[in-house]
């Protein structure tokens, strides 16, 4: 059997991540361009980098990803990849014709040294980039931080490459985090429900979850347009969801724009989605009827069924900022949370954690792997894990029922359809997981206790 | 005539190639153009695809997280007996040792995964990052190999070296330290199999069709292959190359060393299968062997003729458009088509090169555009204008021929079923007639919502 190779006794190590709960910087960031409309993500590295990051996020929206690459050579990794991301950024807007290119780095460019901002000055001094065209720029190295700092960084160079000063609007500028386009579309739908005007930073949906149309479209409808990115220095607010994710952009808004940002947890669970409404309340939002209608709706269903979640024990992996908000919701729900991991670093997540589980005694770890999290499930086994399609291995070898949720989703659909965020993603969660728990019980309990009605 | 180029990059002209219309020798070989929009992948990439299905080994990427994380189980390579090979095992290479060096780091992971693990080898991969910061990671190698007792091996795959296909060369590089470490006399009617990956396996197909031909098989490389069989590889009297793009540097280096004979083979479709059991057979001159490869041959074509025929009379008429990795395989797969009444109107590879392309030219029809080191962009177009109902090629073109509302056929590391040997063109003909004669694509787009009339 596949996981059978993990031993149950569990040893301190520090030289190598077996079955990592994380990848690279540039995929994030490759994802947080893909939110802008008419934008072409280009990965300064060899071919390959760009070519997993694609094939990754196709795997995961299947939806065709696009992105340009500078082909590093030996060459270019000795003397520098100048001349390379120079003809890139003339064939890309020759051919392509994006409205904008976002470049972010790689751990080859990072570590030769190759300083983007000074080629993307003399590609504009050389005419290669066209009128009314923009490159956008961030720096990450693969050999910090995750896929989830990658985006936070791309989110802060697009910011940086696009906002403008102006007279204060009221339109509310929402960084929704690392989380899907139906998520995106979901916080943009509550924030409109409020009356707020929101521009999102940025935001996939229309991108990677479009419809069939017949032919290809290079620069599918969704997107944040050029003109909302801008409006974004002189926006009446920033909200940024989830510190990790979201935090970087907000704070760079603050500091050059005086745009004040508010950092909250991401709105997944009741009390996440409660506080992110309570803060477009606070920003003049109104509490529409339906909002309260879809609350309430969310309330039934957990009362309906609170006994079947009550001290049910759960592991979870994933990004720091999912991890947070989902510890806090399913302990409000009643669950047991047992063990929580996460491949990012950053320290201060294990207190984030046991604050939202409101004990000390849980097991957390930043920087960490599956296979760490398998060994903790070995010791003690829980009834439930929720994390990406890696969680699949455990989940079998250990006959343990899973949710999926967060990146990457290689083997089922619906994340790319229904938010997670929300009181309407938290029924659509609720909905997930006791589907997997009861039949789960329906399949495994002894005959005398199988029950038609539940 | 105008051509059917307009609008793409000029450096992209001579790799674009209509025929019927075009006579120029098609360039390729090359390293993508900077910034064109590539279907390509890198050095270290090529060199994992190659040695991961080595299954009892341990395979440790030394670099950074993405290119252990991006590797990890995504080739359906399986494997009879060990699963090691499906963990994914990275030494996490952090600013730290970006600076001070990632040498002791991966001492200690070999150390630690080496006692762990028990494998009989270990591949270590050298990717972007630890070539650059200039690791020796071929001294650590050394070094554990001999404290270790176990064969660990280097493999320069840093990215930036080149395309996939140096990739490959470096693979076999690495294979070539391992093959002849088995101190075995040479097998007689014996066989090594080349270039075969055991994606939904296929390699077991294969062995089977050699074994009832009286043929032993030595080694598998690399599908569901064992690090001992590998060591004796220097003992086969014939290597049977499939997948021209991966393994013919193998296959000419042990030529040159063990003075081994190689055959190139394909085992998609019936005629390639047909011709390369026959090749193999040839080679051995003996009575008994070709014997049984005409029964073998006979028995499983009168076996499969019926259901070819049933899918053929499903799928005559339609046109195809193939998007794969090697030109070997392009070739397979157009023939196969034929067979089944689907004619190929678009046929692009990654990595072919120019005597492949020739060969390409001459077996298609005139109007069949032929791409090397293709994008969406170019596909798409071609797709449209010559009205393909089906597209064939991996990952990233899947959702492009769904985008486009066509049938799809994965003939990738994502295939699901076996696609090799005469069982395996049946699966292939099952896959494409499904596909194509599927309900959901009379709400295509392109079809106008004709099922209202």
């Amino acid at each position: 059997m596949l996981l059978r190779h993990t031993p149950d006794t569990i040893i301190e190590r520090e030289a190598l991540t077996v079955q990592p709960a994380k990848t690279c910087q540039p995929v994030g960031a490759m994802y947080a361009a893909l939110g802008i409309h008419r934008c072409l993500p280009h990965s300064h590295g060899s071919q390959g980098c760009c070519a997993y990051h694609r094939s990754s996020l196709t795997r995961h929206y299947k939806e065709p990803v696009m992105a340009g690459t500078s082909s590093f050579t030996e060459g270019a990794s000795v003397f520098g990849g100048q001349a390379n991301l120079l003809e890139a950024i003339t064939n890309i807007f020759t051919l392509y014709n994006p409205d904008v290119l976002a470049i972010h780095t790689t751990c080859l460019s990072e570590t030769i040294g190759d300083d983007v901002p000074q080629i993307v000055a003399k590609a504009r001094e050389e005419g290669r980039v066209p009128e009314g065209k923009y490159i956008i720029r961030a720096s990450t190295p693969s050999y910090i931080g995750s896929h989830v700092i990658g985006y936070a960084n791309m989110v802060k160079g697009i910011v940086e490459g696009f906002s403008e000063r102006g007279k204060t609007g009221r339109h509310v500028n929402i960084i929704p985090g690392f989380v899907e386009p139906p998520d995106m579309a979901e916080i943009k739908r509550l924030a409109k429900l409020t009356g707020i005007d929101p521009v999102l930073l940025t935001d996939t949906s229309g991108v990677l979850n479009g419809p069939q149309t017949g032919h290809y479209e290079m620069y599918p409808k969704g997107g944040t347009t050029i003109d909302n990115l801008k409006r974004t220095g002189y926006a009446k607010a920033t909200i940024a969801l989830g510190p990790i994710a979201s935090g970087l952009g907000a704070k760079f808004i603050d500091t050059k724009y005086g745009v004040p940002c508010e950092t909250l947890n991401l709105p997944i669970g009741i009390r996440a989605t409660d506080k992110f409404v309570e803060a477009l309340k606070r920003l003049g939002g109104v509490i529409d009827d339906e909002i309260e209608y879809e609350r309430g709706q969310l309330m039934d269903a957990v009362t309906d069924m609170q006994q079947y979640f009550y001290q049910k024990k759960v592991a979870l992996v994933g990004d720091p900022d999912q991890l947070v908000s989902f510890t806090e919701f399913l302990t409000d729900l009643g669950f047991s949370v047992r063990h929580v991991i996460t491949g990012t670093p950053g320290k201060k997540f294990v207190g984030r954690i046991k604050d939202a589980a409101g004990t000390d005694q849980i097991n957390v770890r930043e920087a960490s792997d599956y296979f760490y999290l398998h060994q903790l499930i070995k010791n003690e086994k829980v009834d439930l894990i929720i994390g990406n399609t890696y969680a699949k291995y455990i989940s079998r070898d250990m006959d343990i029922p899973l949710v999926r949720t967060g990146f990457p989703i290689y083997d089922r659909i619906g994340h790319q359809y229904f938010p997670t965020v929300g009181y309407k993603g938290a029924l659509l969660l609720i909905e997930k997981i006791l589907g997997v728990l009861m039949d789960h019980q329906d399949r495994y309990c002894p005959e005398e206790q199988f029950e038609l009605v539940m | 005539m105008t051509s059917i180029k307009s609008g793409f990059l000029k450096e992209r002209t001579l790799q674009i190639f209509e025929k019927g219309i075009d006579t120029f020798e098609m360039t390729c070989d090359r390293v993508s153009t900077a910034g064109s929009i590539s279907q390509r992948a890198c050095t270290f990439c090529g060199s994992r695809v190659v040695l991961y299905p080595i299954v009892d080994a341990l395979h440790l990427v030394h670099g950074a997280i993405g290119c252990a994380a991006y590797t990890w189980d995504i080739r359906g390579s399986m494997s009879s007996g060990p699963q090691l090979h499906r963990s994914s095992f990275c030494t996490d290479l952090r600013e730290k040792e970006v600076i001070y060096g990632g040498e002791k780091k991966l001492k200690n992971a070999l150390y630690i995964l080496i006692e762990e693990h028990q494998p009989k080898a270990a591949f270590v991969y050298s990717t972007c990052i630890a070539g650059i910061i200039g690791d020796d990671v071929g001294a650590v190698c050394k070094e554990v190999q001999k404290k270790t007792g176990i064969a660990v091996i280097p493999v320069h795959s840093e990215g930036f070296k080149g395309t996939k296909k140096d990739g490959y060369r470096a693979a076999c590089d690495a294979l070539m330290r391992i093959i002849g470490m088995n101190d075995t006399p040479q097998v007689p009617l014996s066989v090594n199999i080349l270039g075969d990956f055991n994606i939904a396996g296929e390699i077991w197909v294969i062995k089977k069709y050699f074994e009832q031909m009286g043929l032993k098989i030595v080694a598998t490389l690399t599908g569901d292959a064992r690090v001992e069989q590998i060591k004796s590889a220097h003992t086969a009297q014939l290597n049977i190359v499939q997948c021209s793009g991966s393994m013919r540097f193998l296959a000419k280096q042990m030529k040159e060393k063990y003075g081994i004979p190689f055959i190139n083979a394909s085992f998609s479709g019936i005629n390639d299968t047909a011709k390369a059991l026959y090749d193999a057979a040839d080679f051995f001159c003996n009575k008994s062997v070709m014997e049984n490869t005409r029964n073998l041959i006979s028995n499983e074509i009168a076996l499969i003729t019926p259901f070819i025929n049933s899918y053929r009379n499903k799928c005559k008429g339609k046109k195809a458009a193939l998007y794969v990795g090697g030109a070997f395989k392009a070739m397979s797969l157009i023939k196969a088509l034929r067979i089944l009444g689907i004619q190929t109107i678009l046929a692009g590879t990654q990595t072919g090169s120019k005597e492949d392309y020739e060969a390409l030219k001459t077996l298609c029809d005139d109007g069949t555009v032929l791409l090397d080191d293709s994008n969406p962009i170019e596909m798409s177009k071609f797709i449209i204008e010559k009205k393909a109902d089906l597209f064939i090629g991996g990952v990233k073109e899947r959702p492009l021929a769904y985008k486009l509302g066509i049938a799809f056929c994965d003939h990738n590391h994502e295939r699901k079923t076996g696609l090799a040997g005469f069982e395996g063109m049946v699966n292939f003909a099952r896959e494409v007639s499904l596909s194509v004669n599927s309900p959901v694509w009379k709400f295509a787009p392109r079809r106008g919502r004709e099922y209202y009339v």
